[in-house]
Parts: structure tokens; C-alpha cells; sequence
């Protein structure tokens, strides 16, 4: 749609504009402050330059927990994307079953996260949950508690039960948006199921598929709450992923200028792997427009 | 993973079987996700005892008294009365001020507005655990600390934002003719936009307030770390559990199921909105 | 305000920020432009090379901070010359 220039729509988007100045840039502004200086709390501070970000660039700690977090975002996308698509392209198209089915699985997006963390801490037990108990009758040995391939298991199949559908839910509302008629097409030229879903049906997910995977990135790399229910980031370090470590230091021990000069790091990281994805989705959406 | 695989070449391969395939796979996947639900509901209706001394996979001893603990006693229920107020207040903020903001990038072109709407998106982007510390601060200073509007205001930092994508995404659909029309037949903007214009996008207002509802539910670092008593969320509230005397996992798993409650009710009324919803915007 | 721990340093940065901010929209609403494709092959404007030119200047301070350690100022001199790159090339 060729869209109006009409520099007053400013107007519209100022309410918005004005929220997130509020809750967005003031905090911002004050975490650079405290990243340039050393406080021994009651609000006295200290200017301390570069030094944080020399401490940091230096210590095997950040770059060990970004490494982790680096690992752990791209196992869960390799994971959560194709079986997202895979669970979308197996649903049913209407009636009652396909509500049934959207019902279940927006569940688990709607449980608070620190209690998805509590269900598979519980799940995982041992003496008390399913999973564990049937694991050790197994002859299975399984301890995400002690164990570093349990913890990691553990976690990325708690984000996999916890996200999948989200991908699984953005990719049947592409598959909705395709007409009969190119199945119908498509059938007609005897197309095989790989073609059909690699020139009809991935193309109409291209969209929709971007912005799955933008969102799943973001917040998996931004987790915090649910592996902190269930591992508290150990055994040892295993799972203390750029969050938990974060806030660790600002709150745990209340360190205000590494927290914030970490925070600053991670924001950038954050900021620059987003435009990539952003650059090329916008991109992607004009070639085809 | 490697069974996966199979099913998806059998879906390919035989066609004819293509309904019972797609039964299984959605049936197996759905198990996956009912099953650590139901083992925490199963827990729920447990005594203490039997959770700890025996291992049954349903309650044999049935009993109430975890929900009865929860739900006569103010320090937890009034957990989700706070909860429920901070999400519901940002979902109407969010909605309410992402509505003409989304118009507007929908509609016009004007001075940065693809800046604006990508700094509008980084905002979405930034972890909560970033921003944790300042916001303590910030709404300490301006006294709003341990309020339920501080909560709301807090989370808009990401729904808005997303909101706003939503709403984008919805309004695009609607062809450009009918807002001239209406500009023609004399409606002023405000009415246009309220009498004729959000019932137009109505499956998207609730898909987006769907999703603020859900992020802002979900959320627990923020809405911690901004309150201590009066506005303290359930999901803070379960960490009472935890005494000297050992875990109390069955009010723990009891205090889970009842904030899945809100949720599943959520989305039970949606889901007619949210098929179509999907169906109909780029979302 | 006392809580946000303003000092000079970190004030006149955000001046700067500022103050570029102003300009390129002073800029824009002078010189009009249409966006061009250069060698990323993407489309930019001179308010999204500011963007690519504000965060890589960010990467190539910690860089520098990381790798070299000292003179951080001279990084400010690769900055330059990295920004004059992105508003040549890109």
C-alpha cells in the first residue's frame, strides 16, 4: 500500500513515544552512568572510567556465559523451528479439533515462567516426578542437579515443551493465508509433498516464519526466570546463561557498575544481532512485495 | 528427533494414510505438552505424605486441602488479585496507546518512522534483567515503588511494543479506500477511528491484547523486583513454600495449577478470535 | 535525580548523541533524499548510516579495549575512519 507522507501522524505515535522515553530511556541513560563508575552504596559514586569494561572484556566469566548463551539459543532454534513447522503442517485446517488443538497448545505460553521452571523441577525429580522416576527405573542415570548433559537436556527440553508452540502457532496462521486453489494447482501438476511445501508452503511462511524466529531468539536470549527455577545456573556453571549471571552480580552482589557495564554489553550484542535480522526481514518483505 | 523424521517422510510418501499420520503427530506432541501439566495437577491433589512416600500416577489419597490452604488465606490469594490488576491495567495502556501509533505507521509515511518503529522493537528486545536495577530506582524516586501501576507501566516497556507490531501487521490489511470514504462523508478522526475503524481490526485488538495479557502474566523478574507487599504477584508469592520445615509441594504444585487458570480461561474465550485472528493478519 | 548518578563524561555523551540526532533531522527536513544500495546491498538512508556508524564505533571501542587495552582516544580515531566508510561506501 502506497502510504500518505503526513508528518503529523507524529501526533498518533507521541503517547507511545512518551511511555517507552519513560520506561525505556531513563533507566538506559542511568545504567551507562553507573557502567563509568564505583559506588559503596548511599548513592555516593566514584568515576571509574573504563575500567569495568576492561575488567569484563578481560574476565573468562562473561565471555564463558556468552558462549553458553550463544550455544543454548542456537540448539533451541535448531530444535523449535522445523518442529514448529512441522507441528503447524500437521494440524488440522478447521472445525473443532483445530481449536482443540490451538487451545492445548497455547497452554504452556501462558503459565507464568517462574512456574514452568517449578513443573519441570518437580518433573524431573527423581523421587517425586514422572520423568525422573521413569529415567531411573529406566536404569537411566539422571541428575540435572549434579549432572552438566542432564542440566542442559533438562533445560532445553523445558524451553522446547515451553516455545515450540509459538512457532508451531505463527507458522499455521501462514499456512491459513494460502488459497485452496494452489493445492489444487499443485495437485493437478502432481507435485510431490517436498514440493508442495518448499514452493507454496514455505514461501507464505517466509514472513511469518521471520518473525518466529526473531521473537525465539530474543527471548531465549534473555532467559532467565525458568532455568534459574530449575538449575539456579549450576551444576557448578553450567547453566548460568548472560541473564542469570547478570543478575547475580547486580543483585546478588550488588555490584552496580560491572552489572552495568555487562548490562550495556549485552544490550549492544543484542542490538546488533536484532538489526541483522530485522535488516534482513524488512529486506526480504520488499523483494517480495 | 529421529522418529520425527520418519513420520514426515511417511506423510510424504503416502498420502492416502495422510489423516491418520497427522493424528499421531499432533496426538504425540500434545501428550509432550499435557503431560508435565497433568503431573503437576496429579501433585496437587496429593497429601505431603503421599507425594513424599510413595510414587502413584494419580492421587490416591484425594484431597483439597493444598487449594483450600491457598484460597482462604489473604497473604496467597490476594497474590493473584495483584496480578491480575498490574496485567490487566497494562493491557489496556498497551492497547489503548499502541492503537493510534499503529494507525499511524500503518497509514503514513513521516520523518523516521522506520527508525522509530525499529527503536520501538530493540525496546522488545531488551532483557528485563538490564533494566531490573534502574527500574527499582526509578519508581522508588517518584514513589510509585510496591504499586500495581508501576508493574503496568513496567511491562509496557515490551508489550507496547509489540502491540504495536500487531496492530501494524492488522491495520495494513485494511484497504486505505475506506478510511477516505469515511473522511468524505464527514466523520471527523476520532469517530472514524473508534465507530469504524476498530471494529474493522476487532480480531486484532484481541490478538494483541492477547498477547500483552499473556507476556505481562508470564513476566516475574520485574514485577518482583518493583514490589514487596501491597502489589506482590502470585509467582513471588509461591516462594513461601520454601520453609525450614522442608518444601511444601503440594500447596507449591496446588499455587502452579491455579495460575494456569487465568490463562487457560483466557484463551478458552479467544479461541475463535485467535484462529481467525491469526488467520486474517500477518501478525 | 540524584539516584541517576549523572556525571559530565557520561552527560556530554548523551549530548553528543543528542545533538547528532537533531542534526540529521535538521538535515532531513533541508536536504530531502532518497534511499541508496551500497555495498551491504541494502537500502540506507543518512539516518541509518549514523546507526551502523554509532554501533560499530561501539564494537570498535571494546575491541580496542580488548585487544589493544591503552590510548583508548586513538579508537575514536578508527572510529572516524570507519564512520567516513559507512557514509562513502554504504
Amino acid at each position: 500500500m502506497e502510504k500518505t507522507v503526513n508528518q503529523k501522524a507524529w501526533f498518533l505515535v507521541l503517547p507511545v513515544l512518551l511511555l517507552v522515553a519513560f520506561s525505556a530511556v531513563i533507566p538506559l541513560m542511568t545504567v551507562v552512568n553507573y557502567a563509568f563508575q564505583d559506588t559503596f552504596g548511599n548513592n555516593v559514586f566514584f568515576w571509574a572510567g573504563l575500567t569495568w569494561f576492561e575488567e569484563l572484556i578481560e574476565s573468562d566469566r562473561m565471555w564463558a556465559a556468552l558462549g553458553r548463551q550463544a550455544i543454548f539459543s542456537a540448539i533451541i532454534l535448531a530444535i523449535e523451528v522445523p518442529l514448529g513447522i512441522f507441528v503447524a503442517l500437521n494440524m488440522p485446517k478447521k472445525g473443532f479439533w483445530a481449536s482443540f488443538c490451538l487451545v492445548l497448545m497455547s497452554l504452556p505460553l501462558l503459565i507464568p515462567w517462574n512456574v514452568v521452571g517449578t513443573i519441570w523441577q518437580i518433573f524431573g525429580r527423581v523421587d517425586i516426578g514422572l520423568l525422573g522416576y521413569t529415567l531411573d527405573k529406566l536404569g537411566i542415570s539422571y541428575n540435572y542437579t549434579q549432572d552438566f548433559y542432564a542440566a542442559w537436556i533438562t533445560v532445553i527440553v523445558m524451553d522446547v515443551w515451553h516455545w515450540t508452540s509459538l512457532v508451531a502457532l505463527l507458522a499455521y496462521a501462514g499456512l491459513q493465508s494460502i488459497p485452496d486453489a494452489y493445492y489444487q494447482a499443485a495437485k493437478i501438476d502432481q507435485a510431490s509433498r517436498w514440493n508442495v511445501f518448499r514452493y507454496i508452503e514455505l514461501p507464505k511462511m517466509a514472513g511469518v516464519l521471520m518473525i518466529a524466529i526473531l521473537l525465539r531468539f530474543m527471548d531465549s536470549f534473555m532467559i532467565y526466570t525458568e532455568p534459574f527455577v530449575v538449575t539456579g545456573g549450576g551444576p557448578g556453571n553450567a547453566t548460568t546463561f548472560l541473564s542469570i549471571d547478570l543478575v547475580k552480580m547486580a543483585l546478588g552482589q550488588f555490584d552496580l557498575g560491572p552489572a552495568a557495564a555487562f548490562s550495556l554489553m549485552y544490550f549492544l550484542v543484542i542490538l546488533l544481532i536484532s538489526w541483522v535480522f530485522y535488516t534482513v526481514m524488512t529486506n526480504l518483505d520488499k523483494r517480495e512485495g | 528427533m529421529a522418529d520425527m523424521t520418519v513420520n514426515q517422510s511417511a506423510v510424504r510418501s503416502k498420502p492416502a494414510v495422510n489423516v491418520n499420520t497427522r493424528a499421531i503427530v499432533m496426538g504425540l506432541y500434545l501428550v509432550f505438552l499435557i503431560l508435565p501439566i497433568y503431573w503437576l495437577v496429579n501433585m496437587s491433589l496429593k497429601t505431603n505424605t503421599e507425594i513424599l512416600s510413595s510414587f502413584s500416577l494419580w492421587p490416591r489419597d484425594l484431597t483439597f486441602q493444598n487449594y483450600a490452604t491457598i484460597l482462604t488465606d489473604p497473604s496467597w490469594y490476594m497474590g493473584y488479585v495483584n496480578s491480575l490488576i498490574y496485567v490487566v491495567m497494562n493491557t489496556l495502556i498497551s492497547i489503548v496507546v499502541a492503537l493510534p501509533a499503529a494507525y499511524a505507521f500503518s497509514r503514513y509515511s513521516f520523518m523516521g518512522d522506520k527508525h522509530l518503529f525499529f527503536w520501538l522493537l530493540t525496546n522488545r528486545m531488551a532483557p528485563p534483567a538490564v533494566f531490573a536495577l534502574p527500574f527499582f530506582q526509578l519508581y522508588s524516586s517518584v514513589g510509585l515503588f510496591d504499586t500495581h501501576i508501576a508493574v503496568a507501566l513496567a511491562h509496557c516497556l515490551f508489550n507496547v511494543p509489540l502491540a504495536v507490531w500487531i496492530l501494524e501487521g492488522f491495520m495494513r490489511g485494511v484497504p486505505k479506500e475506506i478510511d477516505e470514504t469515511a473522511y468524505i462523508d464527514g466523520y471527523s478522526f476520532g469517530r472514524f477511528f473508534i465507530k469504524i475503524f476498530i471494529p474493522l481490526i476487532a480480531s486484532g485488538v484481541g490478538v494483541a491484547a492477547f498477547f500483552c495479557f499473556m507476556f505481562s502474566w508470564v513476566e516475574l523478574l520485574l514485577s518482583r523486583t518493583l514490589t514487596s507487599v501491597v502489589a506482590k504477584p502470585i509467582a513471588a508469592t509461591m516462594t513461601r513454600t520454601v520453609s525450614a520445615s522442608g518444601m511444601d509441594w503440594g500447596v507449591l504444585a496446588a499455587a502452579g495449577v491455579l495460575t494456569i487458570v487465568p490463562g487457560a480461561l483466557v484463551i478458552y474465550f479467544v479461541r475463535n478470535y485467535i484462529a481467525k485472528g491469526f488467520a486474517l493478519g500477518r501478525v | 535525580m540524584a539516584w541517576m548518578a549523572w556525571t559530565w563524561q557520561t552527560a556530554a555523551f548523551f549530548g553528543i548523541i543528542a545533538a547528532l540526532l537533531i542534526t540529521f533531522t535538521v538535515l532531513a527536513i533541508k536536504f530531502p533524499e532518497t534511499p541508496r544500495t551500497g555495498v551491504l546491498r541494502i537500502e540506507t538512508t543518512r539516518g541509518d548510516r549514523l546507526f551502523i556508524t554509532l554501533l560499530g564505533s561501539a564494537f570498535i571501542n571494546l575491541a580496542w579495549l580488548g585487544l589493544v587495552g591503552e590510548n583508548q582516544p586513538y579508537a575514536l580515531g578508527v572510529c572516524l575512519v570507519y564512520a567516513f566508510a559507512v557514509f562513502r561506501w554504504v
